[in-house]
């Protein structure tokens, strides 16, 4: 199952923890069973169906491109960061 | 709009004509009524040297020069520096040397080291530092503009 | 992916291919655009650095004759609370309008408020003049840790800090907080025998392009929108100038002119669209440019910092610890590179425990921009001088202390992801091998310092078309603006994929309409992932040259291959045509061949660099004197290694003049006294030595030359390497940037 590294500032969702193994086969569903583990997680994530502006999804060290219809493997490791995009940090806002 | 004066001029060895107001600089003259837009702006205040042309014989920032100032003058600019099939040895020195990148500074600096060679054919590295500190590049760190330089001095 | 062959073009040093055009001044730059009728913009901007704007009157200005045409805010469509998606993460539309045309508030001196389009330049300027408005004054917040105070001013009164989606109650100056943490620090700082820490400050510095921002617009009567400009990014400016003038982007056609530099400065649009808003205004063509203090006050600078940083490490050197706290200047709205400054700052080592806070403030100054590996100098600047600082307390060679705590593939870097292959050990080595680290060093107030820095490199998406002509030779369409001889690196490496000369490759930059999709020349990323789509491209003339090969001699496709420029058929028949002779058989064969590429990499590859740096300073004057550069770097695969030498001298030579010289100076009024190229003073050629670019290639495997991106980093390492041997030589730590003469003579007590 994928392993997600969970971000500090969302580790008192997970009572510490800083990854998670769960299972899915896209970021959706990878983030829709962390929910139900650990309620409150996806809102810090998305935002309307998608991935909330200025985060960032990393699978095994690789940046994708932020769609959270990505797929994932059975063995990925994914990461959520700030987002970095063209020499530009991305807004925050 | 103030009145506009007739100048002639030479430029790049051809009799030119134009009419300038007074408080046009020769950059403006070139660029925006001579349509010889290889000399750049980069501060219009004398600091860049992007403006560089030669002026009877000395180096000038044209931003610094106004239009009606060259009367019966001679001026040199960048498109009179090639032979139509042949590159001046400064500008082949730069090629060979990459001695630009975004290359907005190439011909304020091509241009003030033609300057420096027509006096000077033989400079040392301090002399040919010293002599285009007048030019700023952001891009290159000057190294490969430095080379390009004593390389074309030594290939004249 | 890597392709482990021997290259024939790859490597080589061919002459730029805009070469020519650019030496003799016939190149046009976006200044340089001329059309009949072409009227001229000047925008007026706000003299005051925080102000509510009361009204706006711009009666007079349209009565002056020769003016066709008044903007303001107004005439910008209402944002609302849309999100604009520039494809680099969502911006709210309302900062990126009023950053443009500011609205209600001006939020910087040199914030725009109107603009004028005239006959003439001239009248224009004197028309800004004669437009009235009236402003309500408020106090300035200038500074990243005022503005951090619970009771300072307030920019704008809705935000409210986020911390990865969660929002705080309270309005604040802090848009957001960051963090990163591995492991436990707490446990690390108790392993360690010796702990340093330090706080340091970096001022505002611009990237200082020698190009200003230009921009012409025309609007067809068809309502079709042309824009003429130098931008880093046309598919960019098209994005922006859409979402800001709610138009959409197949009605805009953005052509690149030539771009006299950039580095990160000429992303994010300025004067474009207001442009465009004085051309639908009157109907006509309108240049706008931008003079130098323009640039200085109305366009992104890269942020000041405040900076603290601390490390724990055993007697052996081995750094146990690490805590970093970044706040960061965003300008007046939110966006400060304070992500991948946290990203990026302990990335050269391999540490256990790590924490890293980051915070991203408004204040008045313009709203920064990206400069070249943006946030990670002012982070390296805090990192590296105190990993100096732990070597010479445990009497360890400075380089020495990398090596035992050096990155490699497999680590993870504090921010989580685990680095692929990377070079970070293979710069310092080269750095510390190298005859400048062991030459000797003995004056008095002489000093030798060095620094490692790292940048992540980008991918993002690229386009390229391939043309096959009859004569052998491609003309290669690209997106990429080309900033510093990417066109010839590009078309190098498919030159490389084809086994023909790079002159036979005629590459040509167009505009939005011409080429597909393709992101910024900008994150390093222009050789790597254009180059990338070139070689895509390049493998699709190939296949397509082989099937015409196979249909020439009547055999399988299979029974053809293709080495050093020539198909050869295997498997009986004996035939050979190189690709030059098959190009001139295309007619016969089927037709023109066109190959295209498109690419959106996730493999970008890190990279690192190591600088070594002699200065001298003067105990009278308290001036830094460079007496020798030497800056090593991990190119991954140097395509063309003069424009990659040139990458590297020119971002160690912005380092040094951000370590040394460069500053925004602000009066209390927030009004820069500097904005001039004679006061905000960058290194000239007279103020600097020879700088020797090492070259070090430890192949990406994400890509198939192993390119890595080579533009960014060398400006990580040198305020860090300068600072420490500035201690070298007189045993004074710097802490703030730039460490300008009169910094230095404070610090020596001299005054
Ligand atoms: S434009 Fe004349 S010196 Fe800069
Ligand atoms: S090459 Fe860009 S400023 Fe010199």
């Amino acid at each position: 199952m994928p392993i997600v590294a969970i971000p500090s500032l969302l580790r008192n969702l997970t009572n510490g923890e800083e990854s998670i193994t769960v299972s899915g086969t896209t970021i959706r569903e990878v983030i829709d069973n962390l929910e139900t583990r650990y309620p409150g997680m996806k809102a810090r994530l998305c935002e309307d169906d998608r991935l909330k502006p200025g985060l960032a999804i990393y699978i095994n060290g690789l940046l994708t491109r932020g769609s959270i219809r990505e797929r994932v493997d059975a063995d990925a490791e994914i990461h959520f960061l700030p987002a970095i995009g063209g020499g530009i940090a991305a807004p925050s806002h | 709009m103030a009145r506009r004066s007739h100048v002639q001029t030479t430029i790049n060895g051809e009799t030119v004509e134009f009419l300038c107001e007074p408080r046009q600089s020769l950059l403006e003259v070139l660029r925006d009524e001579l349509h010889l837009t290889g000399a750049k702006e980069g501060c219009n205040n004398g600091n860049c040297g992007a403006c560089s042309v030669i002026l009877d014989g000395r180096l000038v920032n044209s931003c610094l020069v106004l239009g009606v100032e060259t009367e019966g003058k001679s001026v040199e600019t960048i498109e009179g520096l090639a032979a139509p099939d042949k590159l001046h040895p400064i500008q082949d020195a730069f090629l060979e040397n990459a001695a630009l990148q975004c290359g907005i500074c190439t011909p304020g600096f091509i241009m003030s080291a033609k300057a420096l060679l027509d006096q000077n054919p033989n400079p040392t590295e301090h002399e040919v530092r010293y002599w285009l500190a007048g030019n700023l590049c952001r891009c290159t760190g000057y190294d490969k503009i430095v080379r390009a330089v004593l390389d074309a001095a030594a290939a004249e | 992916m890597l392709e482990n062959k021997e290259h024939k073009v790859i490597g080589t040093r061919p002459i730029r291919h805009d070469g020519v055009d650019k030496v003799t001044g016939r190149a046009l730059y976006g200044a340089d655009f001329q059309a009949a009728g072409l009227l001229h913009g000047r925008v007026l901007r706000s003299p005051h650095a925080h102000a509510r704007i009361i009204s706006i009157d711009t009666s007079r200005a349209e009565a002056l004759p020769g003016v066709k045409g008044v903007v303001t805010a107004k005439d910008i469509p209402d944002a609302g609370d849309k999100v604009a998606d520039l494809g680099e993460g969502a911006v709210n539309l309302k900062y990126l309008c009023d950053n443009i045309l500011a609205s209600d508030k001006v939020l910087y001196k040199g914030h725009a408020v109107a603009a004028v389009a005239a006959t003439n330049p001239h009248i224009a300027e004197e028309a800004c003049t004669l437009i009235d408005v009236e402003y309500e004054v408020l106090p300035p917040v200038l500074e990243v840790r005022q503005a951090m105070e619970p009771d300072a001013p307030l920019l704008h009164e809705h935000i409210r800090t986020t911390s990865l989606g969660e929002t705080a109650e309270e309005p604040s100056n802090v848009a957001s907080h960051i963090q990163h943490k591995l492991g436990d620090p707490e446990k690390g700082f108790a392993e360690a025998d010796i702990v340093v820490e330090r706080e340091f400050i970096t001022g505002t510095v611009h990237q200082g392009y020698i190009e200003p921002h230009n921009a012409t617009a025309h609007y067809n009567a068809d309502g079709q929108l042309t824009i003429w400009c130098s931008t880093q990014g046309a598919f960019t400016v098209r994005e922006q100038v859409a979402e800001i003038l709610q138009y959409p982007v197949s009605k805009i056609k953005v052509v690149p002119m030539e771009i006299g530099g950039g580095f990160g400065g000429k992303i994010s649009v300025y004067i474009k669209p207001v442009a465009a808003l004085l051309a639908k205004k009157t109907g006509k063509p309108v240049k706008v440019l931008m003079n130098r203090s323009e640039v200085f006050e109305g366009t992104g600078p890269t942020p000041a910092s405040f900076i603290r940083v601390k490390m724990g490490a055993t007697k052996e050197g081995k750094i146990t610890a690490a805590e970093a706290y970044l706040a960061f200047e965003a300008g007046a709205y939110p966006g400060s590179p304070v992500g991948p400054g946290a990203m990026c700052i302990f990335a050269p080592y391999n540490i256990e425990h790590v924490i890293i806070d980051g915070y991203d403030v408004v204040v008045n100054k313009p709203k920064t921009a990206p400069y070249r590996a943006p946030g990670a100098p002012n982070a390296a600047f805090g990192s590296e001088t105190v990993v100096d600082e732990i070597a010479e307390k445990l009497g360890i060679d400075p380089l020495e202390i990398r090596l035992l705590n050096a990155a490699k593939e497999g680590d993870r870097r504090a921010d989580g992801p685990v680095h692929p292959r990377i070079g970070c050990i293979e710069t310092v080595e080269a750095a510390k091998s190298h005859p400048h680290y062991t030459a000797p060093n003995g004056k008095k107030h002489h000093g030798r310092g060095v620094a490692s820095g790292y940048w992540f490199n980008i991918g993002l998406e690229s386009s390229v078309t391939i043309n096959v002509n009859s004569d052998g030779t491609i003309n290669l369409i690209e997106g990429s603006t080309d900033i510093g001889g990417t066109r010839a690196s590009i078309a190098m490496q498919a030159a490389e994929v084809l086994g023909i000369p790079a002159e036979s490759v005629n590459p040509s930059v167009v505009d939005t309409n011409s080429v597909g999709y393709t992101a910024v020349t900008g994150g390093s990323r222009t050789t790597y992932a254009t180059g990338y789509a070139a070689y895509e491209a390049a493998q699709d003339v190939k296949r397509q040259m082989i099937a015409r090969a196979a249909k020439l001699w009547e055999v399988d496709e299979a029974n053809v291959q293709f080495a050093d420029g020539e198909f050869s058929s295997i498997n009986g028949k004996e035939e050979q045509i190189s690709f030059r002779d098959l190009c001139g058989r295309l007619g016969e064969t089927g037709g023109p061949i066109v190959g295209s590429g498109t690419v959106n990499p996730g493999g970008a590859g890190g990279a690192y660099a190591t600088h070594v740096v002699d200065v001298a300073v003067d105990e009278e004057t308290g001036k830094v004197d460079i007496l020798r550069y030497t800056a090593v770097q991990d190119a991954g695969k140097a395509i063309h290694p003069s424009y990659v030498e040139g990458q590297i001298q020119g971002g160690a030579v912005q380092g040094i003049g951000w370590a040394l010289n460069e500053e925004y100076i602000y009066n209390d009024e927030g009004t820069m006294t500097n904005a001039s190229f004679l006061d905000y003073r960058m290194p000239t050629c007279l103020d600097l030595p020879m700088i020797d670019a090492v070259i070090v290639e430890v192949p990406n495997p994400g890509h198939p030359y192993g390119v890595r991106g080579v533009g960014e980093v060398p400006i990580v390492p040198p305020m860090a390497a300068i600072a420490n041997a500035i201690y070298d030589a007189i045993g004074i730590r710097m802490t703030e940037l730039p460490m300008s003469p009169d910094r230095l003579l404070k610090a020596m007590g001299k005054i």
